[in-house]
């Protein structure tokens, strides 16, 4: 435990709202951007679900304004620079600043009693690279040839000169690289904090499940994000500075580079992306459902070291992105073993879930419905995957909207509604207000309907053959009987859209005029909730905690006899306990 | 009593946890730890590229015909030996800091950085030549070939990391002087070090993957 003085706080609006290092400020910062960038990507998706099911026809409301050349309707380039982007902005800049930005900022200190991070300005630092790639990659917008438009993956030949020229794909694949240096400095100042600056009594085996899961992701942040990097880099050589490490063919002769080398070095950090992406909403979703079934969270420390074997795992399965790229047969068959080891300790993820929630008294709170939302949807994509990371069944699925189906529901829809749980969850504590619950409950019962049918509609059309990423999937034969089921995810994914309206509502209401919140509104024993106040005052604890116990002390029949209440917090000692001094004088 | 009483304040450290494997480290010395982690992948990046880009060619270099000049071993393994001499001079500095002898910190600290700049210095003659030619000028052209590229991005990657690192060994050397690093307070000595002496590592490796192999 570090000295952790308490530093006044700043009075000029500039260090409080614009360039602060207090985590809370930052962790709204992150959150404001996210949420902008998640509406924008939304709006892509939108459109690339208006082209599928009326290909080349005139877009409603945006088509006027955006694609005034053709009369509204979306070109063939145009569609290949929205479903880029729409991948590229919901990872980057839309999940990753919410789930890791904002709520790692926010929750680290607070549930492990910090008074704020290890390095407060490099925190700053942390989200002002994060702007500056925001910027960049709107300014991919501004090019006459299209923004970036090699898919999110920005495979060569696609993403050199050959395949995008331009600057759209370069001020993309140079977003890329600085929101990595965002992330690397993020993850650096989460693993530090966590390692240090844990309130006394605070051990390993106390910490909330939401730090575990975000301590994991931020050491995979910072071990893989510089091959990203690297991969980045030499990109950006073969397009700007006249090298060919990915380019091949006519257009540099003989000495052509090899674009299966980007492959690697993208996957390398790829697949741990995708748990980057998971492992903040495992541990959320692993507390909130603890928090809200009124029972201890079922086999705590077998979550824990499944979460560690996942983070081990997810290095060494990269290959199953690759399946295809005509690597060894026995280089593929250990990929296909690793991968669907790695499904041991999801399911034991999953089934502890069930278990916690299994015969304990559920709360169907907002948070709580998200996080059931999450394990269901996070269970369908997960069983989806199984046929993917398979060589003999992905042979036949590769590249097809079943790919885009399972990644989905595993990593865009199951983060997106952990995202939503821990935004419920903790309003009130970033806000000091408490958001209406029939609007979050029916923002939830929308979203979860319509995020089901509507991948399970790209599971199936995906099933039957249609390849991913066409601009008019119909114009070929095989593909001409499934116009319906496009047309009904389509219709499903617009709705899954205008369920987000009772959100924005709920959201910017609560904000200026929700009703106050009392200091535990959720009675949970974590730090966060029970050693400060809501909204957290600028230095956190005027006293920092003693922890006593695990963070997930609830529904224990001695603590109701001896208390009158199902919950005792962290830092709470039973009558006739004294589990702090003797901890103290260990 | 109870505890929280005890830790009433905080303005001082604690003794608590008692966690023997982090309780000595600083959270400055595990942060640099933990960016040498992610930078030594950004090195295993590139060295990767080289490796399977050097793997999937027949000859090395790989188009004879351009006549690209081989690597000269003799003046680089100077320059190696060099950078190794300037990690000694960097234990040197930080044992004298332990000691809290300033001017002797000081003195090997700025033996560092001339071993730093003299390696970048070096660096530059073998790129473009003070005395006689330089690869530039031998054949050695960027965006000629995968073996000109493989190289200029590997070793201007180090050498970037090498320039930083006088930089940030100045820093240093002017806040010792300053006597901001007496009284015991030597951690920042020691971070820098961690840092100097993974710039030294890496090009060992660099300088036997893309010079000796």
């Amino acid at each position: 435990m570090e000295l952790q003085p308490i530093h006044p706080e700043p009075t000029s609006f500039i260090r409080k709202w614009i360039f602060s290092i207090d985590h809370k400020v930052i962790a709204k910062q992150f959150l404001w951007t996210g949420l902008l960038f998640l509406l924008f990507g939304g709006t892509l998706a939108m459109l690339i679900r208006w082209q599928w099911a009326f290909p080349g026809q005139s877009v409603p409301a945006l088509g006027p304004v955006f694609f005034k050349d053709t009369g509204g309707a979306i070109t063939p380039p145009t569609y290949t620079s929205i479903f880029t982007m729409h991948g590229l902005i919901m990872i980057f800049w839309a999940i990753t600043p919410i789930l890791i930005g904002a709520f790692g900022n926010l929750t680290i200190p607070l549930m492990i009693g910090a008074r704020d991070m290890a390095f407060p300005k490099l925190n700053m630092y942390s989200y002002w690279a994060f702007f500056i790639s925001a910027v960049l990659v709107i300014l991919s917008f501004t090019s006459q040839l299209g923004a970036g438009n090699a898919g999110w993956t920005t495979y060569p030949p696609l993403s050199t000169n050959v395949g995008s020229p331009g600057w759209g794909q370069t001020f993309a694949g140079l977003g890329i690289f600085v929101t990595g240096l965002s992330s690397i400095m993020g993850g650096i100042n989460y693993i530090v904090t966590v390692i240090r600056f844990r309130a006394p009594g605070m051990t390993w085996f106390r910490l909330p499940l939401t730090v575990w899961g975000l301590w994991l992701t931020a050491i995979l942040n910072v071990l893989f994000v510089p091959v990203l990097g690297s991969g980045a880099l030499l990109v950006t050589l073969d397009r700007l500075a006249g090298t060919h490490f990915f380019i091949t063919g006519g257009a540099v002769g003989l000495k052509g580079g090899d674009p299966i080398l980007f492959q690697h070095l993208f996957w390398i950090f790829g697949h741990p992306e995708v748990y980057i992406l998971i492992l903040p909403a495992w541990g959320i979703v692993g507390d909130v459902l603890s928090f809200f079934a009124r029972k201890p969270a079922f086999w705590y420390k077998g979550s824990v070291f499944a979460m560690i074997g996942v983070t081990v795992l997810s290095a060494v399965v990269y290959g199953h992105h690759m399946y295809q790229t005509g690597m060894a047969p026995m280089l593929g068959l250990a990929f296909e073993i690793l991968t669907l080891a790695i499904s041991v300790p999801a399911v034991l993820l999953f089934v502890n879930w069930l278990n916690t929630i299994w015969r304990g008294s559920v709360r169907k709170t907002v948070p709580m419905l998200f996080a059931l939302g999450m394990v269901f949807v996070f269970g369908a994509g997960g069983l989806t995957g199984l046929l993917l990371g398979t060589i003999s069944t992905d042979i036949y699925l590769h590249d097809t909207m079943y790919v885009v189906g399972h990644f989905h529901l595993t990593m865009a829809a199951a983060s997106f509604l952990a995202s939503f749980c821990g935004l419920y969850f903790w309003f009130p504590k970033m806000f000091g207000r408490e958001t209406n619950p029939l609007l979050g409950k029916l923002h939830f019962w929308g979203s979860v309907i319509f995020i089901t049918t509507t991948f399970t509609g790209q599971l199936l059309a995906g099933y039957s053959g249609q390849h991913r990423r066409l601009y008019d999937p119909f114009q070929y034969d095989y593909i001409t009987h499934l116009r319906d089921i496009n047309r009904w995810t389509s219709y499903s994914a617009f709705m899954l859209f205008i369920a987000q309206i009772p959100f924005v509502i709920n959201f910017f209401y609560s904000v200026f005029a929700g009703k106050k919140t009392k200091e535990n509104p959720w009675d949970v024993p974590t730090l966060d909730w029970v050693a400060c106040s809501s909204p957290p005052v600028y230095h956190n604890f005027d006293v920092v905690p003693t922890v006593v116990r695990g963070p997930h002390e609830l529904g224990n029949p001695e603590v109701k006899k001896a208390l009158g209440k199902d919950w005792i917090s962290q830092t709470e000692e039973m009558p006739g306990e004294d589990l702090a001094h003797a901890a103290a004088a260990e | 009593m109870s505890a929280t009483a005890e830790h009433a304040d905080h303005h001082g450290p604690i003794a608590w946890p008692k966690d023997p494997q982090y309780g000595l480290a600083t959270p400055g010395k595990i942060a640099m730890w933990l960016f040498l982690c992610s930078d030594a992948f950004s090195f295993a990046g590139l060295l990767l590229a080289y490796g399977i880009l050097r793997g999937g060619s027949k000859h090395w270099p790989p188009d004879p015909s351009l006549k690209e000049p081989i690597l000269g071993i003799n003046f680089t393994a100077a320059l190696t030996f060099l950078l190794i001499c300037s990690s000694v001079t960097m234990v040197l500095a930080h044992a004298a800091a332990v000691e809290g002898n300033r001017k002797k910190t000081a003195q090997f600290l700025a033996l560092t950085i001339l071993g730093g700049i003299l390696f970048l210095c070096g660096q530059y003659q073998e790129y473009w030549g003070i005395v006689g030619h330089g690869l530039l000028h031998e054949g050695l052209h960027f965006g000629a070939s995968h073996y000109a590229n493989t190289f200029y991005v590997t070793t201007s990657f180090h050498g970037m990391h090498v320039f930083s690192g006088v930089l940030y060994l100045t820093v240093i050397l002017v806040r010792t002087l300053m006597g901001k690093y007496d009284h015991g307070k030597h951690d920042h000595i020691e971070i820098v070090g961690l840092f100097w002496h993974f710039v030294d590592l890496v090009w060992i490796l660099v300088f036997t993957f893309i010079y000796l192999l």
